[in-house]
C-alpha cells in the first residue's frame, strides 16, 4: 500500500520554526490528521491544509519557558537577602584574618584617596571665596635684564593712575596696595601686633569683602580703618568698634569704619587683619611721597577686577606698554611689560621661569592626585585579589546551592551583595579614619578642612566609588563561579579544575602584585630623594651663624634713635653679646638697586645689587666669615662710605682686587662713591634652594628696619627673652614685644618641602603597609593551597629551609620585577623634580639599592610568617586534610 | 474572585475535551469539533485555543501515548481542571438564566 508523505519543506518549517514547548505534540497530532485527511478529503486537499496549518503554527521568535516546577522568588526578597547577608558575615567571622585584612586595607586605601580628595578641593577652591574670583588679578610686570627676564609682582606708584586714566575701560575696579605686613594697633593703653595693609576705596568690593559693621564705603574716608571681625573682638570685646579711634604704627590715627568677616584659611589674604585707606599711606611717609611719581620705584602692588563683557588676554594686550611708555630712556631697555595674572592662578601656578608660567603648587596637585589614585589602585587589587582567592574556596558551597535549587542569577546576586557588604563595611570604616587624622593631616598640610559631609558632590564620588569597587571586586567569583557544574563542584574532580582555575586566574594577580611593589618602591625612592634635597639645602654653609640670633622689627617710629641706648642697656643686663641694626632681617632681602659703576665694568652689564644697610656691629651680630679685608670698624670715620661685598659680588663685577675697588652709585648730583674694605663669603638670606645674590653691605643708622641681637650662650633663651622683654618695655613701652628668631625663620623656608616629605613620607608608608597587606593575604592563600605538598615534601625529606625557599622565591621574583621597573620610572620623575633646584642633591644609585633592599626585605618578613608557619608543621596532620 | 471569561469558542473547545473525557489531545478535538458543529476548524486554531485555556488554568496536560502513525512522538492530552469546570458551570447558568428571563411570547416565536 502506497502511503502519502506530507510535504517535506513544511515539515522542516514545523521542524525549525514551532514553539520549543509543544513542537513535539503539533508534530505529531499533525501528521496524524494528514493521514485523516487523506482519507476523507483526499491528498491535494490534505497537503493544503498540511502546509496551511504548518504556517500558521511557525513562532519563530518563541523560546522555550523556563520549567516552573519549583517557585522562584524574587532576587531582592527579604528572605533571600536576609540569607545572602547570614552567609557573608558567617564567611567573614570564620576568616578573620582575612576580613581583617580585605577591610582595612580597603578602608586604609579609601581613607587616603578621601584625604587627598579633600586636599585637592581645597587647592584647587582656593580664593574662591571671592564672589568676582574669575575677574579679579594682579597686574605684574616682567622686564630683561642681562638676558634674562623676571617676573615680578612688584609696579611703581604711578601706574594705579595711569590704569586708571587712560585704560579706565578696561577695568571695572582698581586698587594699589601695599604689600601685607605686620603693623601695630593701638587702641587707647593696649597694643596688638596684626597683619595689614593699604589698599583703595574699591578693594573691599573687588574682594567681595562680607561686612559685618559699617560699609563697603568705609575706606574713603582719609582716616578710616576696616578691621577683620577677629581682630575687631580681639581689641574691642563686645563693644561696638564703629567710629573708635586707633593708631596704626604709633603715628597714624584713624577710626574704625567696618567691620569684615574673617577670609578663610585658603585664601590669599588669610592673614589680613585690616585694610587702612592708601591715600593715608601714601603720606605717611616721605619716600612714598617721593614714589607718586617715580616710575622707576617698583615697591607696591596693584589688584584689579576687569569689566564683565571683556577677558584677560583683550586688556593684556592693551596695557602692555603701560610702564614702558612712561619710563627713562635709560630704563627703555628693560623693555618692562605689564599683565595681569588671574585670581585663579595665584595660588597654583604662580612660578615664572625667563617669563614664561611654568606652573607651581599645580604640580604638587597632579602629584598627589596620582599618588590618591594610586594607593586606592593598590587598596583595590588587594581586594579583588583576595576576593577571589577565597571565592574559590567555595566552590562546593556553589555545587551544594546549585544542587539544592539556586539558579546562577541568585548565586551572582549573592556574591555581588558579599561584596558591596563589605566595601560598604570598608567605606563606614574609610570615614570614620579620615575625620579621626584629619586634624593631624590638617596640621602636616597646612589647611583647616573639613570633611565634607553636606556636600553632594562628596558623596556621589565615595557612593559610586564604593559601588564600582563592589561590582568589580564581586564580579569574578560572580560570575565565574557561578558557572560551575554543580557535579564538578562537587565530585573529586575539582581539583582539576581549580588547578586549571589558578593557572588562568594566576597571571592577572601576579601583575597586580608587581604594580603594587612598582608603586611602593617608587614612592620609597621619592621619599629618601625628597629628604635628601631638604637635608642638603640645610646642610648648606650658610655664611653666618644663626645660633641665638634674634630679630625684632622696628615698626614704629619710637624704635629709631635710640640705638646707642638700647644697645648699653641689653649689654648691661647680660642677655645678649652683641646688637646691631639692619635694613633686612637677616633671613630675607627686602631691597635690591641699580646703578651702581665701577672702573672696568662691561658697560652692557646691568649693575643689580642686593643691598642692605647696617651698622658698625653687624658682622658681629650675625658672625659674618671674612674671606678678605676687614669689618666696619668705629675706628675708621670713612666707613660711612665703605663697602663690605660678599663673594657674588666679586665674581658678578668680574674684578681680580676688590678690596679699594671704588664704586660709584647713580649719576646725577646726589651719586656717591664707595671703597670696597671687604668681601665676605655668602650668606644666605633669601632661598635656600637658589644661588647667593651679589650684595652690597653699606653702613647707616637711618634707613634700617631690623634691630639684631645675638643672645648670651651662657644664659637660657628664656631668661635672656626676658630680660630683653624687660629693656624693651622700659625704652619703648609704647611697641609690643614681638621678637622672630632666625634659625626658626631659617627653618620655615623648608616648610615647602619638608609638608611634601611628610606626606610623601606618609602614603609611602600606608603604601607600602597596603601592599604588605595584600601579599600577607595572598601568601597565606598559596601556602593554603600547597599544604598537601608541602606535607608529601616534608616526609620525602625537605627541610624547613628548602620549604621557606620554595614558598617565598616566587613573591621575591615579583618585588625584583617590581624594582626592575620602579626604578627608571622614579629616576625620570625626581631627576626632573630636583631641576628644579639650583642647589640640588644627586640621585646616586645606592638610594635605589637601599630602597631594593628595604622593599625585598619587607616581602620577606611578610611572607615568610606564612611560609615558616606551613614549613615547621607537622605532615601528618597536613596530609589528613580533608 | 475574578470573574472567568469565555470566549465562544474557547467554551465550545473546553466542553468538547469535558466530553472527551481522557482521550482529549489535538486531533481528537479538532475531528470531535468538526463533526458536532459541522464547521470547518483549522487544527492550529484549536491547538492555540487549547494552549491559551491551559494557559488559563482551566486545562491542565500531560504528554503520553506515542503511536507509529505520529512517527513516535507523543501526545499532550488535556483534562479539565476544576477552574475549568467552574467556567463551564458558571457560563452554562448564566445562559439559563437569560433563557429563562426570556418572556413567553418571544419564546414562542423561536419556534419552543
Amino acid at each position: 500500500m502506497k502511503t502519502s508523505k506530507p510535504p517535506r519543506w513544511a515539515t522542516w518549517l514545523l521542524e525549525a520554526f514551532a514553539h520549543p514547548d509543544s513542537r513535539e505534540e503539533v508534530q505529531g497530532d499533525l501528521l496524524e490528521l494528514y493521514a485523516y485527511w487523506v482519507e476523507t478529503v483526499g491528498e491535494r486537499k490534505a497537503r493544503w491544509r498540511y502546509w496551511l496549518n504548518a504556517l500558521k503554527l511557525m513562532r519563530p521568535l518563541a523560546r522555550r519557558k523556563p520549567a516552573t516546577h519549583y517557585s522562584t522568588p524574587f532576587f531582592l526578597s527579604p528572605v533571600m537577602i536576609r540569607n545572602y547577608l547570614k552567609v557573608a558575615f558567617r564567611n567573614l567571622v570564620k576568616n578573620k584574618v582575612y576580613s581583617f585584612i580585605n577591610i582595612g586595607g580597603l578602608a586604609v586605601g579609601m581613607a587616603v584617596a578621601m584625604l587627598i580628595g579633600l586636599w585637592l578641593y581645597d587647592e584647587l577652591s582656593f580664593n574662591q571665596y571671592h564672589k568676582n574670583y574669575d575677574r579679579v588679578a594682579q597686574v605684574m610686570q616682567q622686564q630683561t635684564s642681562n638676558g634674562k627676564i623676571y617676573t615680578q609682582s612688584a609696579i611703581p606708584f604711578p601706574l594705579g593712575n595711569e590704569l586708571r586714566t587712560k585704560y579706565g575701560g578696561e577695568f571695572k575696579y582698581l586698587s594699589m596696595a601695599s604689600w601685607e605686613g605686620e603693623h601695630i594697633l593701638t587702641y587707647g593703653d593696649r597694643k596688638f601686633s596684626k597683619s595689614g595693609c593699604y589698599m583703595e576705596p574699591d578693594a573691599p568690593r573687588m574682594f567681595s569683602l562680607t561686612m559685618l559693621r559699617g560699609s563697603e564705603e568705609g575706606l574713603k574716608e582719609p582716616n578710616s580703618i576696616l578691621l577683620s571681625e577677629s581682630v575687631a573682638k580681639a581689641v574691642f570685646g563686645e563693644a561696638d568698634p564703629l567710629n573708635k579711634l586707633m593708631k596704626i604704627d604709633n603715628k597714624l590715627d584713624v577710626k574704625v569704619t567696618g567691620v569684615y568677616e574673617d577670609l578663610p584659611y585658603n585664601t590669599t589674604f588669610r592673614d589680613l587683619a585690616f585694610i587702612a585707606p592708601w591715600d593715608l599711606y601714601a603720606t605717611s611717609e616721605s619716600w612714598i611721597k617721593r614714589a607718586r611719581d617715580e616710575w622707576g620705584n617698583n615697591s607696591f602692588q596693584l589688584f584689579a577686577q576687569i569689566n564683565d563683557q571683556t577677558h584677560y588676554e583683550t586688556v593684556n594686550k592693551r596695557i602692555l606698554k603701560a610702564r614702558y611708555n612712561n619710563v627713562d630712556e635709560s630704563e627703555k631697555k628693560f623693555n618692562a611689560r605689564i599683565f595681569l595674572h588671574p585670581m585663579r592662578d595665584w595660588h597654583l601656578r604662580s612660578n615664572w621661569e625667563e617669563g614664561v608660567q611654568t606652573g607651581g603648587l599645580i604640580e604638587y596637585v597632579w602629584l598627589f592626585g596620582i599618588v590618591g589614585v594610586f594607593v586606592l589602585l593598590l587598596a583595590c587589587i588587594n581586594f579583588m585579589n583576595l576576593s577571589t582567592a577565597r571565592s574559590e574556596k567555595r566552590a562546593k558551597e556553589i555545587g551544594i546551592r546549585k544542587a539544592i535549587g539556586s539558579v546562577r542569577s541568585q548565586l551572582i546576586s549573592q556574591f555581588l551583595s558579599e561584596s558591596l557588604l563589605v566595601v560598604a563595611v570598608a567605606f563606614v570604616l574609610a570615614l570614620l579614619l579620615v575625620q579621626l587624622s584629619l586634624p593631624w593631616f590638617n596640621e602636616v598640610a597646612n589647611k583647616r578642612m573639613e570633611v565634607l559631609w553636606t556636600h553632594p558632590g562628596f558623596w556621589l564620588l565615595g557612593l559610586g566609588f564604593s559601588l564600582l569597587t563592589g561590582l568589580v571586586a564581586g564580579s569574578y567569583p560572580a560570575l565565574y563561579l557561578s558557572s560551575f557544574e554543580p557535579i564538578k563542584a562537587l565530585k573529586g574532580n575539582r581539583y582539576a579544575s581549580r588547578f586549571q582555575t589558578i593557572r588562568f586566574v594566576s597571571i592577572p594577580r601576579k601583575v597586580l602584585v608587581v604594580l603594587q611593589f612598582t608603586v611602593s618602591v617608587s614612592l620609597i625612592i621619592g621619599t629618601i630623594i625628597v629628604y635628601r634635597q631638604i637635608q642638603f639645602s640645610k646642610n648648606r654653609p650658610i655664611g653666618y651663624s644663626r645660633d641665638g640670633l634674634m630679630m625684632i622689627q622696628m615698626k614704629s617710629p619710637e624704635f629709631y634713635g635710640k640705638f646707642e641706648l638700647l644697645r648699653s642697656e641689653l649689654k648691661r643686663s647680660g642677655a645678649i653679646i652683641e646688637m646691631a641694626e639692619s635694613s633686612s632681617p637677616v633671613t630675607s632681602v627686602w631691597s635690591n638697586n641699580g646703578g651702581f659703576e665701577w672702573a672696568g665694568k662691561d658697560p652692557s652689564l646691568d649693575a643689580d645689587f642686593s643691598t642692605i644697610w647696617v651698622t658698625h656691629e653687624f658682622g658681629k651680630t650675625v658672625g659674618w666669615q671674612f674671606k678678605e679685608g676687614r669689618d666696619f670698624s668705629r675706628d675708621f670715620s670713612t666707613d660711612s662710605s665703605s663697602l663690605v661685598v660678599n663673594e657674588a659680588a666679586v665674581k658678578f663685577m668680574g674684578i681680580k682686587d676688590p678690596i679699594g675697588t671704588v664704586v660709584r652709585w647713580g649719576t646725577d648730583s646726589r651719586a656717591r662713591s664707595f671703597k670696597i674694605v671687604g668681601v665676605i663669603k655668602d650668606m644666605i638670606m633669601d632661598s635656600p634652594y637658589d644661588p647667593v645674590k651679589q650684595a652690597f653691605y653699606l653702613l647707616d643708622y637711618e634707613n634700617v628696619n631690623w634691630i639684631d641681637l645675638k643672645l648670651n650662650p651662657a644664659k637660657s633663651a628664656s631668661e635672656s627673652v626676658a630680660k630683653i622683654e624687660a629693656v624693651f618695655k622700659r625704652v619703648i613701652p609704647s611697641a609690643p614685644f614681638d621678637y622672630k628668631f632666625a634659625d626658626e625663620e631659617f627653618a620655615a623656608k623648608f616648610a615647602a618641602e619638608e609638608r611634601i616629605g611628610t606626606l610623601a613620607s606618609g602614603f609611602a608608608v600606608l603604601a607600602i603597609f597596603i601592599s604588605c597587606l595584600g601579599m600577607f593575604g595572598l601568601a597565606s592563600f598559596v601556602v593554603e593551597q600547597r599544604t598537601k605538598e608541602i606535607g608529601v615534601r616534608k616526609v620525602l625529606g625537605a627541610s624547613v629551609l628548602n620549604l621557606w625557599g620554595l614558598l617565598s622565591k616566587d613573591f621575591v621574583f615579583l618585588v625584583l620585577i617590581a624594582f626592575g621597573i620602579a626604578t627608571p620610572i622614579a629616576y625620570y620623575f625626581l631627576h626632573g623634580w630636583l631641576q628644579k633646584y639650583e642647589y640640588r642633591t644627586e640621585i646616586s644609585w645606592w638610594i635605589f639599592a637601599a630602597s631594593g633592599v628595604g622593599a625585598l626585605t619587607i616581602t620577606l618578613l611578610t611572607v615568610s610568617f606564612q611560609s615558616i608557619k606551613a614549613a615547621l608543621m607537622n605532615p601528618v596532620r597536613s596530609l589528613r586534610t580533608e | 474572585m475574578k470573574r472567568a471569561f469565555l470566549g465562544e469558542f474557547e467554551e465550545v473547545v473546553l466542553l468538547t475535551v469535558a466530553v472527551l473525557d481522557e482521550s482529549a489531545y489535538g486531533v481528537t478535538v479538532t475531528q470531535e469539533i468538526e463533526q458536532k458543529t459541522g464547521r470547518a476548524v483549522g487544527f492550529s486554531t484549536v491547538h492555540t485555543t487549547l494552549q491559551r485555556l491551559e494557559e488559563k488554568g482551566y486545562l491542565s496536560s500531560r504528554m503520553s501515548g506515542a503511536t507509529a502513525e505520529r512517527g513516535g512522538r507523543r501526545k499532550r492530552f488535556f483534562t479539565v481542571t476544576t477552574a475549568g469546570r467552574k467556567a463551564l458551570v458558571e457560563v452554562k447558568h448564566i445562559r439559563e438564566q437569560l433563557w429563562g428571563a426570556l418572556p413567553p411570547q418571544t419564546l414562542q416565536l423561536m419556534g419552543n
